[in-house]
Protein backbone atom coordinates (compact mmCIF):
# COMPACT_ATOMS: atom_id res chain seq x y z
CA UNK A 1 0.00 0.00 0.00
CA UNK A 2 2.96 2.10 0.43
CA UNK A 3 2.89 3.37 -3.06
CA UNK A 4 -0.64 4.42 -2.97
CA UNK A 5 0.59 6.83 -0.09
CA UNK A 6 3.36 7.94 -1.98
CA UNK A 7 0.37 8.53 -4.93
CA UNK A 8 -1.80 10.17 -2.28
CA UNK A 9 1.38 12.86 -1.08
CA UNK A 10 2.22 13.25 -4.88
CA UNK A 11 -1.39 14.50 -5.07
CA UNK A 12 -1.60 16.95 -2.24
CA UNK A 13 1.74 18.52 -2.64
CA UNK A 14 0.55 21.80 -4.93
CA UNK A 15 4.05 22.08 -6.70
CA UNK A 16 2.67 19.07 -8.87
CA UNK A 17 -0.31 21.04 -9.94
CA UNK A 18 1.36 24.57 -11.53
CA UNK A 19 3.48 25.02 -14.10
CA UNK A 20 2.66 23.75 -18.16
CA UNK A 21 3.42 20.27 -17.23
CA UNK A 22 1.12 20.50 -14.03
CA UNK A 23 -1.95 18.28 -13.03
CA UNK A 24 -4.55 21.89 -13.50
CA UNK A 25 -3.50 22.41 -17.04
CA UNK A 26 -3.41 18.86 -17.95
CA UNK A 27 -6.82 18.40 -16.36
CA UNK A 28 -8.10 21.65 -18.51
CA UNK A 29 -6.11 20.30 -21.83
CA UNK A 30 -7.91 16.73 -21.02
CA UNK A 31 -11.71 18.18 -20.57
CA UNK A 32 -11.31 20.78 -22.88
CA UNK A 33 -10.60 18.40 -25.80
CA UNK A 34 -12.88 15.87 -25.09
CA UNK A 35 -15.68 18.58 -24.49
CA UNK A 36 -15.29 19.82 -27.66
CA UNK A 37 -14.72 16.07 -29.32
CA UNK A 38 -18.58 15.24 -27.39
CA UNK A 39 -19.74 18.38 -29.07
CA UNK A 40 -18.34 17.44 -32.77
CA UNK A 41 -19.35 13.95 -32.34
CA UNK A 42 -22.99 14.60 -31.52
CA UNK A 43 -23.22 16.88 -34.80
CA UNK A 44 -21.67 14.51 -36.54
CA UNK A 45 -23.84 11.70 -35.16
CA UNK A 46 -26.73 12.06 -33.87
CA UNK A 47 -28.91 13.76 -37.03
CA UNK A 48 -27.89 11.49 -39.52
CA UNK A 49 -28.82 8.53 -37.02
CA UNK A 50 -32.18 9.89 -36.17
CA UNK A 51 -33.24 10.42 -39.62
CA UNK A 52 -31.93 7.11 -40.30
CA UNK A 53 -33.84 5.98 -37.83
CA UNK A 54 -36.84 7.98 -38.82
CA UNK A 55 -36.84 6.67 -42.23
CA UNK A 56 -35.92 2.96 -41.53
CA UNK A 57 -33.26 2.68 -43.82
CA UNK A 58 -29.43 1.84 -43.16
CA UNK A 59 -29.83 -0.29 -40.14
CA UNK A 60 -27.35 -3.07 -41.07
CA UNK A 61 -24.39 -0.24 -41.08
CA UNK A 62 -25.90 1.57 -38.03
CA UNK A 63 -25.65 -1.36 -36.17
CA UNK A 64 -22.40 -2.75 -36.75
CA UNK A 65 -20.43 0.37 -37.22
CA UNK A 66 -20.07 0.27 -33.23
CA UNK A 67 -18.40 -3.08 -33.52
CA UNK A 68 -15.95 -2.33 -35.86
CA UNK A 69 -14.32 0.73 -33.83
CA UNK A 70 -14.27 -1.66 -30.79
CA UNK A 71 -11.52 -3.48 -33.15
CA UNK A 72 -9.60 -0.65 -34.36
CA UNK A 73 -6.68 0.27 -31.71
CA UNK A 74 -7.25 3.46 -30.97
CA UNK A 75 -2.83 3.67 -29.99
CA UNK A 76 -2.48 2.98 -33.58
CA UNK A 77 -4.24 5.50 -35.25
CA UNK A 78 -2.94 8.48 -32.74
CA UNK A 79 0.14 7.50 -33.63
CA UNK A 80 -0.49 7.05 -37.31
CA UNK A 81 -1.55 10.60 -36.72
CA UNK A 82 1.72 11.75 -35.64
CA UNK A 83 3.79 10.30 -38.34
CA UNK A 84 2.00 12.57 -40.51
CA UNK A 85 2.17 16.45 -40.72
CA UNK A 86 -1.20 16.41 -38.35
CA UNK A 87 1.35 16.30 -35.43
CA UNK A 88 2.36 20.22 -35.91
CA UNK A 89 -1.94 20.93 -35.41
CA UNK A 90 -1.92 21.02 -31.56
CA UNK A 91 -5.20 19.47 -30.73
CA UNK A 92 -6.50 18.69 -34.06
CA UNK A 93 -5.11 14.89 -33.91
CA UNK A 94 -6.20 14.33 -30.55
CA UNK A 95 -9.73 15.65 -31.31
CA UNK A 96 -9.98 13.70 -34.88
CA UNK A 97 -9.32 10.77 -33.14
CA UNK A 98 -11.54 10.94 -30.50
CA UNK A 99 -14.45 12.13 -32.75
CA UNK A 100 -13.73 9.14 -34.83
CA UNK A 101 -13.96 6.59 -31.71
CA UNK A 102 -17.63 8.70 -30.18
CA UNK A 103 -19.19 8.59 -33.42
CA UNK A 104 -19.61 4.56 -33.55
CA UNK A 105 -21.32 4.43 -30.23
CA UNK A 106 -23.84 7.66 -30.40
CA UNK A 107 -24.76 6.14 -34.09
CA UNK A 108 -25.70 2.59 -33.01
CA UNK A 109 -27.37 3.66 -29.47
CA UNK A 110 -29.51 6.71 -31.47
CA UNK A 111 -30.77 4.19 -34.24
CA UNK A 112 -31.54 1.35 -32.41
CA UNK A 113 -33.49 3.34 -30.13
CA UNK A 114 -35.28 4.84 -33.12
CA UNK A 115 -36.16 1.44 -34.46
CA UNK A 116 -37.34 0.12 -30.92
CA UNK A 117 -39.50 2.39 -30.35
CA UNK A 118 -42.91 0.03 -30.16
CA UNK A 119 -44.42 -0.04 -34.06
CA UNK A 120 -48.32 0.21 -32.08
CA UNK A 121 -47.47 3.53 -30.56
CA UNK A 122 -45.94 4.52 -34.08
CA UNK A 123 -49.07 3.42 -35.77
CA UNK A 124 -51.54 4.95 -33.28
CA UNK A 125 -49.75 8.48 -33.61
CA UNK A 126 -49.97 8.05 -37.71
CA UNK A 127 -53.86 7.05 -37.01
CA UNK A 128 -54.37 10.48 -34.85
CA UNK A 129 -53.11 12.17 -38.25
CA UNK A 130 -49.47 13.30 -37.20
CA UNK A 131 -46.84 14.40 -39.68
CA UNK A 132 -44.03 13.03 -39.72
CA UNK A 133 -42.28 15.74 -38.06
CA UNK A 134 -44.69 15.75 -34.90
CA UNK A 135 -44.21 11.98 -35.00
CA UNK A 136 -40.25 12.29 -34.69
CA UNK A 137 -40.50 15.21 -32.07
CA UNK A 138 -43.67 13.88 -30.13
CA UNK A 139 -43.46 10.39 -30.14
CA UNK A 140 -40.03 8.65 -31.20
CA UNK A 141 -37.70 11.17 -29.81
CA UNK A 142 -38.81 10.99 -26.32
CA UNK A 143 -39.25 7.23 -26.38
CA UNK A 144 -35.77 6.61 -28.13
CA UNK A 145 -34.29 9.20 -25.31
CA UNK A 146 -32.75 6.53 -22.47
CA UNK A 147 -30.49 4.83 -25.70
CA UNK A 148 -29.93 7.88 -27.37
CA UNK A 149 -28.10 9.24 -23.76
CA UNK A 150 -26.87 5.05 -22.81
CA UNK A 151 -25.28 6.33 -26.34
CA UNK A 152 -23.52 9.69 -25.15
CA UNK A 153 -22.25 7.86 -22.34
CA UNK A 154 -20.01 5.36 -23.94
CA UNK A 155 -19.12 8.08 -25.69
CA UNK A 156 -18.37 10.14 -23.62
CA UNK A 157 -16.27 7.31 -21.83
CA UNK A 158 -14.72 6.42 -24.79
CA UNK A 159 -13.57 9.76 -25.09
CA UNK A 160 -12.46 10.58 -21.84
CA UNK A 161 -10.14 6.90 -22.46
CA UNK A 162 -8.88 8.01 -26.06
CA UNK A 163 -7.65 11.26 -25.15
CA UNK A 164 -5.89 9.39 -22.14
CA UNK A 165 -4.28 7.57 -24.81
CA UNK A 166 -2.73 10.45 -26.52
CA UNK A 167 -0.58 10.92 -24.32
CA UNK A 168 1.19 7.69 -25.20
CA UNK A 169 1.54 9.26 -28.55
CA UNK A 170 3.07 12.56 -27.06
CA UNK A 171 0.32 14.83 -27.07
CA UNK A 172 -1.27 16.44 -24.06
CA UNK A 173 -4.41 15.19 -21.57
CA UNK A 174 -4.45 13.59 -18.31
CA UNK A 175 -2.59 10.52 -19.54
CA UNK A 176 0.77 12.88 -19.79
CA UNK A 177 1.26 12.34 -16.07
CA UNK A 178 1.19 8.96 -16.15
CA UNK A 179 3.45 8.51 -19.11
CA UNK A 180 6.10 10.94 -17.62
CA UNK A 181 6.06 8.97 -14.37
CA UNK A 182 6.80 6.05 -16.48
CA UNK A 183 9.07 7.68 -18.08
CA UNK A 184 11.57 8.55 -14.85
CA UNK A 185 10.52 5.28 -12.78
CA UNK A 186 8.42 7.93 -10.59
CA UNK A 187 5.62 5.32 -9.62
CA UNK A 188 4.04 7.02 -7.04
CA UNK A 189 3.34 9.47 -9.66
CA UNK A 190 2.19 6.98 -12.28
CA UNK A 191 -0.42 5.79 -9.67
CA UNK A 192 -1.56 9.36 -8.94
CA UNK A 193 -2.13 10.45 -13.08
CA UNK A 194 -4.19 7.02 -13.13
CA UNK A 195 -6.08 7.86 -10.62
CA UNK A 196 -6.99 11.75 -11.91
CA UNK A 197 -8.19 9.79 -15.06
CA UNK A 198 -10.12 7.09 -13.21
CA UNK A 199 -11.62 9.86 -11.09
CA UNK A 200 -12.26 12.03 -13.88
CA UNK A 201 -14.08 9.05 -15.96
CA UNK A 202 -16.43 7.65 -13.18
CA UNK A 203 -17.17 11.51 -12.72
CA UNK A 204 -18.47 12.14 -15.96
CA UNK A 205 -20.25 9.06 -16.12
CA UNK A 206 -22.01 9.53 -12.87
CA UNK A 207 -22.90 12.89 -13.95
CA UNK A 208 -24.34 11.59 -17.15
CA UNK A 209 -26.40 9.25 -15.04
CA UNK A 210 -27.65 12.05 -13.16
CA UNK A 211 -28.50 14.10 -16.27
CA UNK A 212 -30.16 11.22 -17.44
CA UNK A 213 -32.40 10.91 -14.69
CA UNK A 214 -33.05 14.35 -14.33
CA UNK A 215 -33.94 15.07 -17.89
CA UNK A 216 -36.14 12.04 -19.25
CA UNK A 217 -39.33 12.25 -20.85
CA UNK A 218 -40.70 9.51 -19.13
CA UNK A 219 -39.50 10.06 -15.65
CA UNK A 220 -42.97 11.02 -14.56
CA UNK A 221 -44.43 7.70 -16.04
CA UNK A 222 -42.38 5.95 -14.44
CA UNK B 1 16.95 0.43 -54.79
CA UNK B 2 15.40 -2.14 -52.12
CA UNK B 3 17.43 -0.36 -49.38
CA UNK B 4 15.99 3.10 -50.57
CA UNK B 5 12.67 2.59 -48.85
CA UNK B 6 14.28 2.58 -45.45
CA UNK B 7 16.14 5.30 -45.81
CA UNK B 8 13.40 7.51 -47.80
CA UNK B 9 11.59 6.33 -44.62
CA UNK B 10 8.29 5.02 -47.12
CA UNK B 11 5.06 4.39 -45.35
CA UNK B 12 4.83 0.66 -47.41
CA UNK B 13 8.46 -1.08 -47.30
CA UNK B 14 8.84 -4.83 -48.37
CA UNK B 15 12.11 -4.17 -46.84
CA UNK B 16 11.07 -3.30 -43.83
CA UNK B 17 8.73 -6.46 -43.20
CA UNK B 18 11.71 -9.05 -45.06
CA UNK B 19 14.49 -7.86 -42.95
CA UNK B 20 12.30 -7.19 -39.61
CA UNK B 21 10.39 -10.72 -40.07
CA UNK B 22 11.73 -12.42 -36.84
CA UNK B 23 10.78 -9.26 -35.15
CA UNK B 24 7.32 -8.85 -36.84
CA UNK B 25 6.74 -12.71 -35.94
CA UNK B 26 7.64 -12.23 -32.38
CA UNK B 27 5.32 -9.34 -31.73
CA UNK B 28 2.24 -10.83 -33.12
CA UNK B 29 2.92 -14.05 -31.21
CA UNK B 30 2.89 -12.00 -28.43
CA UNK B 31 -0.15 -10.42 -29.28
CA UNK B 32 -1.92 -13.60 -29.73
CA UNK B 33 -1.19 -15.13 -26.79
CA UNK B 34 -1.47 -12.40 -24.54
CA UNK B 35 -5.05 -12.16 -26.25
CA UNK B 36 -5.84 -15.46 -26.17
CA UNK B 37 -5.28 -16.02 -22.62
CA UNK B 38 -6.81 -12.91 -21.70
CA UNK B 39 -10.03 -13.69 -23.56
CA UNK B 40 -9.85 -17.25 -21.99
CA UNK B 41 -9.55 -16.28 -18.35
CA UNK B 42 -12.56 -13.76 -18.83
CA UNK B 43 -14.53 -16.43 -20.31
CA UNK B 44 -14.19 -18.78 -17.07
CA UNK B 45 -14.86 -15.71 -14.34
CA UNK B 46 -17.52 -14.39 -16.82
CA UNK B 47 -19.36 -17.79 -17.08
CA UNK B 48 -19.55 -19.08 -13.04
CA UNK B 49 -20.57 -14.96 -12.50
CA UNK B 50 -23.40 -15.04 -15.14
CA UNK B 51 -24.38 -18.20 -13.47
CA UNK B 52 -24.59 -16.64 -9.85
CA UNK B 53 -26.52 -13.74 -11.39
CA UNK B 54 -29.10 -15.41 -12.95
CA UNK B 55 -32.96 -15.31 -11.45
CA UNK B 56 -31.19 -13.05 -8.66
CA UNK B 57 -32.11 -9.45 -9.27
CA UNK B 58 -29.37 -7.96 -6.68
CA UNK B 59 -26.62 -9.99 -7.38
CA UNK B 60 -27.58 -9.58 -11.42
CA UNK B 61 -27.58 -5.63 -10.87
CA UNK B 62 -24.15 -5.73 -8.55
CA UNK B 63 -22.06 -7.81 -10.74
CA UNK B 64 -23.71 -5.93 -13.98
CA UNK B 65 -23.03 -2.34 -12.22
CA UNK B 66 -19.56 -3.52 -11.08
CA UNK B 67 -18.54 -4.86 -14.38
CA UNK B 68 -19.69 -1.38 -15.98
CA UNK B 69 -17.21 0.89 -13.92
CA UNK B 70 -14.47 -1.49 -14.66
CA UNK B 71 -15.22 -0.15 -18.01
CA UNK B 72 -15.29 3.08 -17.62
CA UNK B 73 -11.77 2.98 -16.37
CA UNK B 74 -9.76 4.20 -19.19
CA UNK B 75 -7.06 1.70 -20.20
CA UNK B 76 -3.74 4.07 -19.37
CA UNK B 77 -5.26 4.33 -15.89
CA UNK B 78 -6.24 0.61 -15.40
CA UNK B 79 -2.43 -0.59 -16.18
CA UNK B 80 -0.68 2.07 -14.77
CA UNK B 81 -3.02 1.31 -11.11
CA UNK B 82 -1.93 -2.14 -11.50
CA UNK B 83 1.64 -1.41 -11.96
CA UNK B 84 2.26 -1.05 -7.93
CA UNK B 85 0.53 -5.38 -8.00
CA UNK B 86 2.48 -6.88 -10.38
CA UNK B 87 5.41 -4.68 -11.80
CA UNK B 88 6.75 -4.37 -15.51
CA UNK B 89 5.40 -7.99 -16.28
CA UNK B 90 2.50 -9.83 -18.84
CA UNK B 91 0.34 -10.64 -15.81
CA UNK B 92 -0.57 -6.62 -15.36
CA UNK B 93 -1.62 -6.39 -19.14
CA UNK B 94 -3.42 -9.51 -18.91
CA UNK B 95 -5.26 -9.16 -15.41
CA UNK B 96 -6.27 -5.21 -17.09
CA UNK B 97 -7.56 -6.89 -20.04
CA UNK B 98 -9.55 -9.77 -18.13
CA UNK B 99 -11.21 -7.09 -16.32
CA UNK B 100 -12.40 -5.13 -19.28
CA UNK B 101 -13.83 -8.65 -20.87
CA UNK B 102 -15.71 -9.46 -18.14
CA UNK B 103 -18.16 -6.50 -18.78
CA UNK B 104 -19.27 -7.61 -22.42
CA UNK B 105 -18.88 -11.31 -21.49
CA UNK B 106 -20.94 -11.37 -18.21
CA UNK B 107 -23.90 -9.26 -19.96
CA UNK B 108 -23.92 -11.52 -23.26
CA UNK B 109 -23.74 -14.99 -21.19
CA UNK B 110 -26.67 -13.66 -18.88
CA UNK B 111 -28.53 -12.36 -22.06
CA UNK B 112 -28.16 -15.74 -23.66
CA UNK B 113 -29.02 -18.07 -20.65
CA UNK B 114 -32.32 -15.81 -19.94
CA UNK B 115 -33.59 -16.49 -23.64
CA UNK B 116 -33.96 -20.01 -23.11
CA UNK B 117 -37.40 -20.69 -23.78
CA UNK B 118 -39.12 -21.28 -21.02
CA UNK B 119 -41.01 -24.61 -22.65
CA UNK B 120 -37.99 -26.14 -23.44
CA UNK B 121 -36.60 -26.07 -20.16
CA UNK B 122 -40.00 -26.98 -18.53
CA UNK B 123 -39.98 -30.31 -21.24
CA UNK B 124 -36.35 -30.96 -19.99
CA UNK B 125 -37.00 -31.22 -16.84
CA UNK B 126 -40.01 -33.09 -17.25
CA UNK B 127 -37.78 -35.48 -19.22
CA UNK B 128 -35.77 -35.89 -15.78
CA UNK B 129 -33.00 -33.62 -15.85
CA UNK B 130 -30.71 -32.98 -13.48
CA UNK B 131 -29.70 -29.43 -13.23
CA UNK B 132 -25.83 -29.73 -14.48
CA UNK B 133 -27.28 -31.65 -17.37
CA UNK B 134 -30.23 -28.99 -17.96
CA UNK B 135 -27.41 -26.69 -18.14
CA UNK B 136 -24.96 -28.54 -20.42
CA UNK B 137 -27.11 -29.81 -22.52
CA UNK B 138 -30.14 -27.93 -22.83
CA UNK B 139 -29.30 -24.29 -21.74
CA UNK B 140 -25.68 -23.90 -23.06
CA UNK B 141 -26.64 -24.99 -26.50
CA UNK B 142 -29.19 -22.73 -26.99
CA UNK B 143 -27.62 -19.73 -24.84
CA UNK B 144 -24.62 -20.18 -27.82
CA UNK B 145 -25.49 -17.60 -30.12
CA UNK B 146 -25.67 -14.80 -27.89
CA UNK B 147 -22.36 -16.16 -25.71
CA UNK B 148 -20.72 -16.55 -28.94
CA UNK B 149 -21.85 -13.16 -30.15
CA UNK B 150 -19.93 -11.90 -26.73
CA UNK B 151 -17.36 -13.42 -26.89
CA UNK B 152 -15.98 -12.06 -30.86
CA UNK B 153 -17.25 -8.44 -29.59
CA UNK B 154 -14.34 -9.17 -26.32
CA UNK B 155 -11.81 -10.94 -28.36
CA UNK B 156 -11.59 -8.11 -31.02
CA UNK B 157 -11.52 -5.55 -28.46
CA UNK B 158 -9.13 -7.28 -26.33
CA UNK B 159 -7.03 -7.37 -29.72
CA UNK B 160 -7.26 -3.47 -29.86
CA UNK B 161 -6.29 -3.06 -26.20
CA UNK B 162 -3.37 -5.02 -26.27
CA UNK B 163 -1.50 -2.22 -27.83
CA UNK B 164 -1.92 -0.11 -24.80
CA UNK B 165 0.51 -2.82 -23.02
CA UNK B 166 3.31 -1.59 -24.72
CA UNK B 167 3.02 1.06 -21.71
CA UNK B 168 4.67 -1.42 -19.74
CA UNK B 169 6.79 -3.04 -22.84
CA UNK B 170 4.23 -6.14 -22.98
CA UNK B 171 1.98 -4.39 -26.05
CA UNK B 172 2.68 -7.51 -28.78
CA UNK B 173 2.36 -5.43 -31.81
CA UNK B 174 1.83 -2.18 -29.97
CA UNK B 175 5.32 -2.76 -29.09
CA UNK B 176 6.96 -1.77 -32.35
CA UNK B 177 4.56 1.25 -33.11
CA UNK B 178 6.19 2.90 -29.70
CA UNK B 179 9.78 2.10 -31.06
CA UNK B 180 8.51 3.57 -34.23
CA UNK B 181 7.19 6.82 -32.74
CA UNK B 182 10.18 9.14 -31.77
CA UNK B 183 12.13 7.98 -35.04
CA UNK B 184 8.73 8.55 -37.30
CA UNK B 185 9.52 5.21 -38.48
CA UNK B 186 6.22 5.35 -40.84
CA UNK B 187 7.37 1.87 -42.38
CA UNK B 188 7.28 0.41 -38.66
CA UNK B 189 4.11 2.29 -37.22
CA UNK B 190 1.61 1.13 -40.67
CA UNK B 191 3.03 -2.33 -40.71
CA UNK B 192 1.72 -3.06 -36.99
CA UNK B 193 -1.30 -0.99 -36.99
CA UNK B 194 -2.21 -3.33 -40.50
CA UNK B 195 -1.62 -5.71 -38.81
CA UNK B 196 -3.20 -5.32 -35.47
CA UNK B 197 -6.40 -4.34 -37.41
CA UNK B 198 -5.52 -7.49 -39.45
CA UNK B 199 -5.84 -9.95 -36.31
CA UNK B 200 -8.78 -8.63 -35.06
CA UNK B 201 -10.58 -9.90 -38.23
CA UNK B 202 -8.74 -12.70 -38.73
CA UNK B 203 -10.03 -13.76 -34.85
CA UNK B 204 -13.57 -12.85 -35.24
CA UNK B 205 -13.97 -15.06 -38.54
CA UNK B 206 -12.58 -17.52 -36.54
CA UNK B 207 -15.07 -17.42 -34.07
CA UNK B 208 -17.78 -17.30 -36.90
CA UNK B 209 -16.46 -20.76 -38.07
CA UNK B 210 -16.04 -21.99 -34.01
CA UNK B 211 -20.09 -21.02 -33.70
CA UNK B 212 -21.04 -22.39 -37.06
CA UNK B 213 -19.53 -25.45 -36.42
CA UNK B 214 -21.06 -25.80 -32.85
CA UNK B 215 -24.61 -24.63 -34.06
CA UNK B 216 -25.49 -27.03 -36.70
CA UNK B 217 -29.05 -26.80 -35.55
CA UNK B 218 -29.56 -23.09 -36.48
CA UNK B 219 -29.01 -23.76 -40.25
CA UNK B 220 -31.75 -26.80 -40.48
CA UNK B 221 -33.89 -24.76 -39.27
CA UNK B 222 -33.09 -21.95 -41.06
CA UNK B 223 -32.92 -24.10 -44.63
CA UNK B 224 -35.98 -25.14 -43.81
CA UNK B 225 -38.14 -22.24 -43.10
CA UNK B 226 -36.91 -21.11 -46.78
Amino acid sequence: MGVFTQAWTWLTTGANWSGDDGAWHRLGEHVYVSALALVVSCLVALPLALWLGHIGKGGALAVNISNVGRAIPVFAVLALFMVTPLRNAGYLPTVIALVLFAVPPLLTNAYVGMREVDRAAVEAARGMGMSGRQLFLRVELPLAYPLIMTGLRSAAVQIIATATIAAMAGLGGLGRIVTEGFAVYNTPQVVAGAMLVAALALLVEGVLVAVDRLFSPLRKRS
Amino acid sequence: MAQNCLAANDWICWEYVSSRSQELTDATVQHVWITAVSVLIGLLIAFPLALLARGRKGVAATVLGFTTVLYTVPSLAMFALLLPVFGLSAGLVITGLVLYSLTILVRNILAGLESVPSDALEAARGMGYGRIRLLFEVELPLALPALMAGLRIATVATVALTTIGSLVDHGGLGNLIEQGLPTFFKAQILTASVLCVALAIAADLLLLGVQWLLTPWTRIRTAKAV
